[in-house]
């Protein structure tokens, strides 16, 4: 090593140690890559996260939790997943933020401030399940496209706010409306003030549920601003990309909504299987929908090793898109034999459920705990990778953790 | 290990805030900086700072250090500049390495990107960069599952 360098770089650990913080992703600071109070470049403090969370991309934000983290059973900020397609907003000015109704079908286009949302209509809360459509994407073979989200990518935290229907109705809905789309403020990685990263939605159906909220609080306190401060759309059960971060407009849509990443092949998969690599073309692409049964093993971490005739107490959650779990299994065998363990009913519908069960080994050695969840029409989560699609998405096979006996 | 960038990643930003705070720190007082300095770390010198100044131009935008190009992450190989000056810009190039294909998936997300991303057309630097993608970062084949691997094995007590 040449000296300079290796002054440079005693130089500058020093440094860091001495303003007491990692200074990792600099770059963005002086590019001007300075959100709203955001100055602080390290991502784990910018974003109040886990620093055991795994950051995929830094540009755009694209950070993941690991299973373990996931044991609360509402997922609090530090270790909720974040997915972004552009950049985070700055200067968030939420007194004089507003939303406005339009589109096509609307009776009347109408903006509300937050604090005429509030007032105007009746607050709700509920436990919403949001993952990524592309969670699981990493261990498809061939590999698809996007950020490798591992298991990471779910969460289920608290939500208030107001119901969309109560909104929707009251700017009036045409006849005719047969879907919603959502525009919010985050700027396109280009920086073209014309392009939105993202503008996705949902059918008219999904919009009016109880369920369907535009909340402005995430477990008791203003959403932070990753998350979408100081509004979003949240749809439980389906692709988070569904639930808009920082929306400022709901166009209420005579035909599916046609905006940034409703099109092409994002969220969506093959209308009809196809074999792992084939080309799909995009008028053969289908929206996705619900998400799938799924279940994650939150405890033990993986890795774990326990002594001889020790009973391991295992938990976690499983989730259904919009139906409920009703089963819930797991096997010590890869799968030769499952015992069926307890699944507790949701705190509301789209929220996750949580099980739990006590196992037992045989005898000393390696083993792996798979677990598997049954939705309430009986379909199962797959033990090998569901079928492959070109970007990557709904990757619900069995979750497994890493035990050895001794 | 993507949450911890490895040092040599940091180096050229830290320089680069460095190299800021620095002329702050001058200005508020040459002296107080040893002051300031020397009680919490051992190597730092004055010495070492005006080493930094000099170096200026030695660590720059496209340092390369142990076959690894250090703002980008990326790894040495032919077609690296093009790459890093087309491919970098929007995004970091973490999304870039991500992803593993093959040259005709790699041209038509460029040719998606072309269309719905604002990329620019990239003459004949298309064929220099996918060259690099496939050959730097090639497909690995994973089957329908693979064994779980990188286990951290730990005692459970309780
Ligand atoms: C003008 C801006 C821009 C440039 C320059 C650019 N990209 Fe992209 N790229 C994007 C956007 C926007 C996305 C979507 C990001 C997201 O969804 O998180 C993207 C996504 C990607 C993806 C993920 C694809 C997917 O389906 O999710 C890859 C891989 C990628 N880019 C590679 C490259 C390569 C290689 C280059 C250089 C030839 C490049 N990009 C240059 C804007 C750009």
């Amino acid at each position: 090593m040449k000296r300079r360098e290796f002054v440079t770089k005693a130089t500058l650990s020093s440094f860091a140690v001495i303003i007491g913080a990692e200074i990792v992703y600099g770059e963005k600071l002086l590019k001007g890559y300075t959100p709203l109070a955001l100055q602080d470049p390290d991502p784990f403090k910018m974003f109040n996260k886990n620093p055991e969370m795994v950051v995929l991309n830094d540009k755009p934000w694209n950070i993941e939790a690991q299973a373990h983290l996931l044991d609360d059973k509402v997922t609090p900020n530090s270790k909720m997943f974040i997915r972004n397609n552009g950049l985070v907003p700055e200067n968030i000015d939420a007194k004089n933020w507003t939303l406005t109704i339009d589109g096509e079908s609307v009776v009347s286009k109408k903006s509300y401030t937050l604090s005429e949302l509030r007032s105007k209509f009746q607050q709700y809360t509920y436990q919403l399940t949001l993952e990524c459509g592309g969670n699981g994407r990493s261990e498809f073979d061939p590999p698809a496209k996007g950020n490798q989200w591992t298991v990471g990518a779910v969460h289920c935290a608290s939500w208030t706010g107001v119901r969309l229907r109560d909104v929707l109705e009251d700017a009036g809905i045409k006849s005719n409306a047969v879907y919603i789309g959502y525009h919010a403020i985050d700027q396109h990685l280009s920086r073209d003030p014309e392009k939105e990263p993202i503008s996705r939605g949902c059918p008219m159906e999904k919009a009016l549920m109880d369920e369907t909220l535009l909340a402005f609080k995430m477990n008791g306190e203003d959403i932070p601003l990753v998350h979408g401060y100081p509004l979003r759309l949240v749809a439980g059960g389906w692709p988070a990309s569904v639930s808009g971060k920082w929306i400022n407009r709901i166009s209420i849509r005579n035909k599916e909504h046609d905006g940034t990443k409703m099109t092409g092949d994002a969220y969506r998969v093959p209308c009809e299987p196809v074999a792992p690599g084939e080309k799909v073309k995009d008028e053969d692409m289908c929206i996705i929908e619900s998400m799938p049964v799924k279940s994650i093993i939150t405890y033990p971490r993986t890795g774990a090793m326990i002594s001889k005739n020790k009973t391991l107490r295992i938990r976690g959650h499983a989730w259904a898109g919009e139906l409920e779990v009703s089963k819930m299994e797991y096997s010590i065998d890869f799968g030769s034999t499952w015992k069926e363990c307890a699944v507790e009913k949701s705190a509301n519908r789209l929220a996750w459920q949580h099980f739990s069960a006590d196992v037992q080994f045989p005898k000393k050695g390696y083993y792996e705990v798979w677990a598997r969840a049954t939705d309430s029409r009986g379909v199962s989560q797959p033990m090998l990778l569901p079928g492959w699609n070109p970007k990557g998405y709904l990757n619900n096979a069995c979750h497994r953790i890493a035990v050895k006996v001794k | 290990m993507e949450r911890e960038p490895s040092f040599r990643e940091q180096v050229n930003t830290i320089y680069r805030l460095l190299s800021v705070v620095f002329i702050l720190c001058v200005l508020t007082g040459g002296g107080l900086i040893l002051l300031v300095l020397k009680p919490s770390s051992s190597n730092v010198d004055i010495a070492a700072y005006e080493d930094l100044i000099e170096q200026q131009e030695v660590v720059d935008d496209n340092l390369i250090e142990n076959g690894v190009h250090v703002r980008t992450g990326l790894v040495e190989a032919e077609g690296l500049m093009e790459v890093v000056n087309n491919c970098t810009t929007c995004h970091s190039a973490k999304l870039v390495i991500q992803n593993r294909m093959n040259t005709e998936r790699w041209n038509a997300t460029i040719r998606w990107m072309q269309e719905t991303q604002n990329l620019w057309d990239l003459g004949k630097n298309q064929e220099i960069i996918v060259n690099y993608l496939v050959t730097n970062y090639p497909p690995k084949q994973k089957g329908r599952r693979e064994i779980l691997t990188d286990i951290e094995w730990y005692e459970l007590t309780d």
